[in-house]
Order: C-alpha cells, then sequence, then structure tokens
C-alpha cells in the first residue's frame, strides 16, 4: 500500500470535483500537493497514470478547454452530477436480499466487487440487513483460471483470443458469461468462424489475452445468454428408448418418461417406459448405472451397449465361487 | 491492497461517515469489510486530504482523540462528498450476479424483493453496466417446492418430504426439520434434521420430488453445520478416502469431483484418491465408468459394483437369452 499515492488521487479528485471548470495541468500541479515535488516529465507520468486509475474505477474526467477566450491549453473537470451514485431507495426487503448478496462470491477480486458495490450502497443511505435470511446460503464461485481475464473482457468489450481444448486458438468478441451446473461459459461471436459460439472455461488451456481496445464490438441489443446457452448446449432428444423400472428405482429416469407396454415378458412389478435421448452412449451409461433395476428392451443397439459396459464392470474383479 | 481499491474505498468512506456521525470503529470495519486496523489506516490517509491548498481549514477534519481513545468517528469538512461515487460494471455486474445466484433458491417472496432491487440497481448503475450479459442457473427446486421449503424454513415449520435418493435410485418419504438452504458449485441444497435418519442430512433440491409444509414448528437441534467457505473438500473431509485408476476416458472424473491426490499416467490416464461419503454413490459411479476405473484402494470397494453387473447380466440373459 502507498499511503503517499492515495493521498495524492484523491487530493486530485476533490481538486477536480470542487472547481466547476476546466482546470488546466500547469494549474492542477500546483493545487494537489503530490505533484509539488516532481520533474516536469515525472509529473506527465504521473498525471497521466492517476487520470487512468481514477477512470477504471469510474470516475468521469472531462477534458475540455478551461477558457476558450485565451488559451488551447486542454483542462479537467469532474461534474459532481456525473461522480455521483445516483439516488437509490431500497425498502427492508430489498435491503436484505442485497445483504445475503453481499456473502455470495467465493471469488477474491469478485467478493472485492461486491463488498465495493455494497459499501457505496451504505454510503447513500441503504442499511443491508441479511440477518432475516441468514438460513440462506447461497454461494458462487470460479475457479477456472480464464474467468478473470474473461470477466473484464466482457465489462470492457475486448477481444480475446485463447487456446480451445485441442489446441485450436480462437479469436472471440465476449458477450456474456454465464454459468450452469457450477461451469463457467462464455458466449460471444467466434470471428474467424463469423458464428456465435459458447465455450466452457475449464477446456481454455491458457489465459485469454486481449487482443484489441477496450469497446471495440458492440453487444447485440436483445442478448439473452440463457436461451443463447440452451440453443448452443448438447441437442434435445432426438430419439426414444422403452426401459423397463422397478418401481420407486431410478426416479430421475422415470420422471423423464411416459408409460407404455411392452410385449416382453418381464419379472413380476416391472414398469414399462418410455424415455426420450439424444445420444446412444450416454442414455446407456446413465442406464447402466442401475444395474438390475432398469432393463433397456429397445432400441438392440442400446440394449447391447448396456450389456458391454455391465461386462467390463463384471470383469473388474472376480465372482466369489459358488460351490 | 491496492491503492486503487482503497481509492474506491474512501470514496464511499466520507460520504459514510458524513451520515454516521460517532459511529464505531468495530461497526464501520464491518459495514465496509475490513479490519479495523485497515480503517484506521484509511483514516490517517483521509486526514490529510481535501480542498486545493490544504490549509488546516481546507482539510477533512477528523477527530483523531475520539478514534483512538472511545473508538469513534466524527468526520467533518468534506461537504463535497456527499454522495458516493456510481457504481462501476465490475461492482454493479458482481452484484447482480450474486442477487441472481440467491434469486435460484429463493422463495416468491424474495423473489419480487430481488427482482425490485435488480431494477433500481440496474437503473442506478446508468450505462456503465448491461445487467443481460451475466447469467447464472443453478440447478436447484421446481418452483412450487422451493416456496415450501422457503417457507417452512424461513416459518421454522417441519417439512414432509419426498426425495429421491440419487444412490440408491429410489424415492424415499420423510419428516425433516430445515435448517438452511445453501448454493455450492451450481447445485441448490437443502441441510435438514432428518427424523428418518435422526442425523443431519443433506438433500439436493432437484431431487425432492414433493414437499408439503407442516404445522409442527422446528424443534432444537443439537448440530453444527458444515462451513461452506471452502467447497465441498471440507465439508468430505471425514469420509473414507478411495483410490481409482481411470482410464483417459475416465479421466474426467478427476475435474468433476473433488479429489485428494490425483497422479497422471503416461497414457492419458490418472489415478485419484476422493471422498466417498456413501458406497452406493461409488457404485453408481463404477457402474456408469463401464470398467474405465478400477479401485485400487481400500480393497474390495468395487466389488458391490461386479457384483450388480453380474446380477444385471444374468437378468438380460434370462429375457433376451
Amino acid at each position: 500500500m502507498a499511503p503517499r499515492k492515495t493521498e495524492r488521487i484523491l487530493n486530485l479528485t476533490i481538486c477536480l470535483l470542487v472547481s466547476g471548470r476546466y482546470l488546466p495541468k500547469s494549474r492542477i500541479r500546483e493545487a494537489v500537493e503530490g505533484y509539488h515535488d516532481l520533474s516536469d516529465a515525472a509529473f506527465e507520468r504521473t498525471f497521466e497514470r492517476d487520470k487512468d486509475e481514477l477512470r477504471a474505477l469510474g470516475v468521469p474526467i472531462e477534458v475540455g478547454s478551461f477558457d476558450p477566450m485565451f488559451d488551447d491549453e486542454p483542462g479537467y473537470r469532474i461534474l459532481p452530477s456525473e461522480f455521483e451514485l445516483p439516488a437509490i431507495d431500497l425498502d427492508a426487503e430489498e435491503a436484505s436480499v442485497v445483504g445475503v448478496a453481499a456473502r455470495v462470491w467465493q471469488h477474491a477480486s469478485m467478493a472485492e466487487s461486491t463488498m465495493s458495490a455494497i459499501a457505496k450502497l451504505r454510503a447513500a443511505g441503504v442499511e443491508p440487513d441479511a440477518s432475516q435470511l441468514a438460513s440462506l446460503e447461497p454461494s458462487v464461485s470460479a475457479t477456472e483460471p480464464a474467468f478473470e481475464p474473461l470477466w473484464h473482457a466482457v465489462l470492457d468489450r475486448t477481444r480475446v483470443s485463447f487456446t480451445y481444448r485441442e489446441g485450436a486458438t480462437r479469436t472471440l468478441e465476449p458477450w456474456g458469461i454465464t454459468s450452469s451446473k457450477g461451469r463457467w461459459y462464455v458466449i460471444g461471436r467466434d470471428t474467424d468462424r463469423d458464428a456465435t459460439r459458447m465455450f466452457k472455461l475449464s477446456r481454455i488451456t491458457d489465459l485469454p489475452k486481449r487482443i484489441s481496445r477496450p469497446g471495440a464490438f458492440a453487444v447485440p441489443e436483445d442478448l439473452d445468454l440463457r436461451s443463447l446457452a440452451r440453443s448452443l448446449a448438447p441437442k434435445e432428444p432426438t430419439a426414444e428408448a422403452i426401459v423397463a423400472i422397478l418401481p420407486g428405482k431410478a426416479p430421475t429416469l422415470r420422471r423423464r418418461g411416459e408409460l407404455t407396454t411392452s410385449s416382453v415378458a418381464l419379472p413380476v412389478g416391472f414398469e414399462v417406459v418410455k424415455v426420450g435421448y439424444s445420444d446412444l452412449w450416454t442414455m446407456a451409461e446413465e442406464v447402466t448405472r442401475y444395474a438390475a433395476d432398469v432393463i433397456v428392451l429397445d432400441p438392440p443397439e442400446m440394449r447391447d451397449a448396456v450389456i458391454t459396459t455391465l461386462e467390463r464392470v463384471a470383469a473388474t474383479t472376480e465372482p466369489e465361487l459358488v460351490s | 491492497m491496492t491503492s486503487q481499491a482503497q481509492v474506491r474505498r474512501l470514496l464511499s468512506l466520507v460520504p459514510y461517515l458524513r451520515e454516521h456521525d460517532g459511529a464505531a470503529m468495530s461497526d464501520v470495519a464491518a459495514a465496509f469489510g475490513i479490519t479495523t486496523k485497515t480503517l484506521r489506516d484509511d483514516l490517517s490517509v483521509l486526514w490529510m486530504c481535501g480542498l486545493p491548498g490544504l490549509t488546516p481549514g481546507d482539510m477533512i477534519d477528523i477527530d483523531m482523540d475520539a478514534v483512538d481513545g472511545e473508538g469513534v468517528i466524527h468526520l467533518s469538512n468534506a461537504d463535497y462528498l456527499t454522495r458516493p461515487l456510481r457504481l462501476a460494471a465490475d461492482e454493479a455486474l458482481a452484484l447482480v450476479l450474486a442477487l441472481r445466484t440467491l434469486r435460484e433458491v429463493a422463495g416468491p417472496g424474495e423473489r419480487d424483493a430481488i427482482d425490485r432491487a435488480l431494477v433500481k440497481l440496474e437503473a442506478a448503475a446508468g450505462d456503465t453496466a448491461a445487467g443481460d450479459q451475466v447469467s447464472v442457473t443453478v440447478t436447484a427446486a421446481r418452483d412450487e417446492v422451493q416456496a415450501r421449503v422457503n417457507e417452512g424454513l424461513l416459518h421454522h415449520k417441519r417439512l414432509d418430504l419426498t426425495y429421491d435418493v440419487a444412490s440408491r435410485a429410489e424415492t424415499t418419504r420423510r419428516m425433516v426439520d430445515p435448517l438452511r438452504v445453501f448454493v455450492l458449485e451450481g447445485y441448490g441444497y437443502l441441510d435438514a434434521w432428518c427424523y428418518s435418519a435422526t442425523a443431519l442430512r443433506t438433500f439436493r433440491l432437484d431431487r425432492i420430488a414433493a414437499v408439503e409444509v407442516t404445522d409442527v414448528d422446528v424443534a432444537p437441534h443439537d448440530v453444527v453445520l458444515k462451513d461452506l467457505s471452502h467447497g465441498w473438500f471440507e465439508t468430505l473431509r471425514d469420509s473414507p478416502l478411495v483410490t481409482l485408476d481411470l482410464q483417459p476416458e475416465a479421466a474426467w472424473v478427476g475435474e468433476y469431483y473433488p479429489t485428494e491426490a490425483v497422479s497422471a499416467h503416461p497414457d492419458g490416464g490418472l489415478t485419484v484418491s476422493l471422498r466417498v461419503t456413501d458406497p452406493a454413490w461409488l457404485r453408481g459411479l463404477l457402474l456408469r465408468l463401464g470398467g474405465r476405473a478400477r479401485v485400487v484402494a481400500p480393497a474390495g470397494a468395487g466389488d458391490s459394483a461386479a457384483e450388480a453387473a453380474r446380477e444385471a447380466l444374468a437378468q438380460y440373459r434370462a429375457l433376451f437369452g
């Protein structure tokens, strides 16, 4: 931490905030104490960096002509109306859900951003109080290394490139970032393929690189991440299997299907169910999990797939000898 | 901490302290999620700031005697910082995403409050942040189940729960006292005292097939809910460790489940050790992996999967020859 630097940047902010008119650099250099001892070159560098840091925090520093009658040296100011958080009035229930949201992020820099947002709301008179909802503990984490660079690229609309799965380099204009079943996905325009694409962050094998200036592209106005994610995700069921299930067993499979009949002479108690599937091997894997509680009747290729899989599992240990 | 993060905090701290004159150091530190030591450092910095010129009359005035004596803060002479800085994109979107995560496991009343708060936040953030650029889906209960679970939770009523036990692949019915609803790694869960098991149990919300809220108040239970801040690792720590040899096609298991030790084979396979709370879960996993995983230790942990496979094969032979 550098208290002197913090002081200087804060004094610069106050100086630009109270001036009301555009201040030329020379005047700022006199007014802000932290600039006094610097050489001309060091002042130029430091002032530029300080401005960049403030803008990165969202401080709206305007550049304009401070006095058009005399000089064309640019001046700087911060308009209080642009700087200040607009009035925000949350009722007790709204403040209480915001209080719960404060502890949701398990990712350090995301938690810091959330905390900082809540600090602003508190400073604007909101009193987040999560005690009413203490028994709700939602959390969201992001362990993929690609998350943070992509999050920032989404925020400031910067084009990125990264290596995906088998080593292919992809170039993406990231429109948005979305999480499902605890995994993160980025959606945007793949500029090499000129198509909308979705990438799973855990399959990105390097750190995404920023390859454009911020604001390099526009995000579609009607962006709907959830429906895009659905449409880009694996296909909906396209085929149907007939399976027999023991009542009360394999409930998730049972609930997806509907009752039907079969001519196969089944052991007592089995129910015959028709279930949709999109990939034969994925469905066969799911059925294999239930062993003797689920029997595949149709299609025969799926039954063969399940039997082959079961045989491999059976071969992992020696059967006990029955004398 | 970077000076940027400190600048950002100080710009909120000044208007906050103006509104909360005489606030205790500990309360302010808690409100800002920092230690009192950090807060004391912040005040020292603020004390050196003020209007251009920085004559004593220009400086932000903080009663340092009160800070170091009674531990309370009086700040004045900062009339130009009455409001916090507007929300930056990272702040707005992190908060929006946190609220949306909560929304996924909230009851109807909280959902309304979240939707209202989101509208107000997006209005306050203006065009710096587009909320539709981030989204989160939690695998949780159907709406009517969620509403009842939360009703029981927030009003402390016993629940009559119909639940699909994945590892045993069957549906069960039991009475439970709801204690907590949480989200971890994309799935919603209910922690509850289960009267069938007479123990604390964790239920996946999407596997609750049906639930009724009873008139019975929840009883006090002497249980400690697990600390979730380190993910599943901590919550599973007391369960037995199982070591598996995974062929390359099954190596995804090492990425998908929390593992304690992983070593790679030259062919792309893995040896992993993972905590197994329920032997039936392990049996289901081994069956699903279709022989592409073998149990290394403890001996015999894979027997029930192989036994179940042989039983199923016998059934197929009887039916189809």
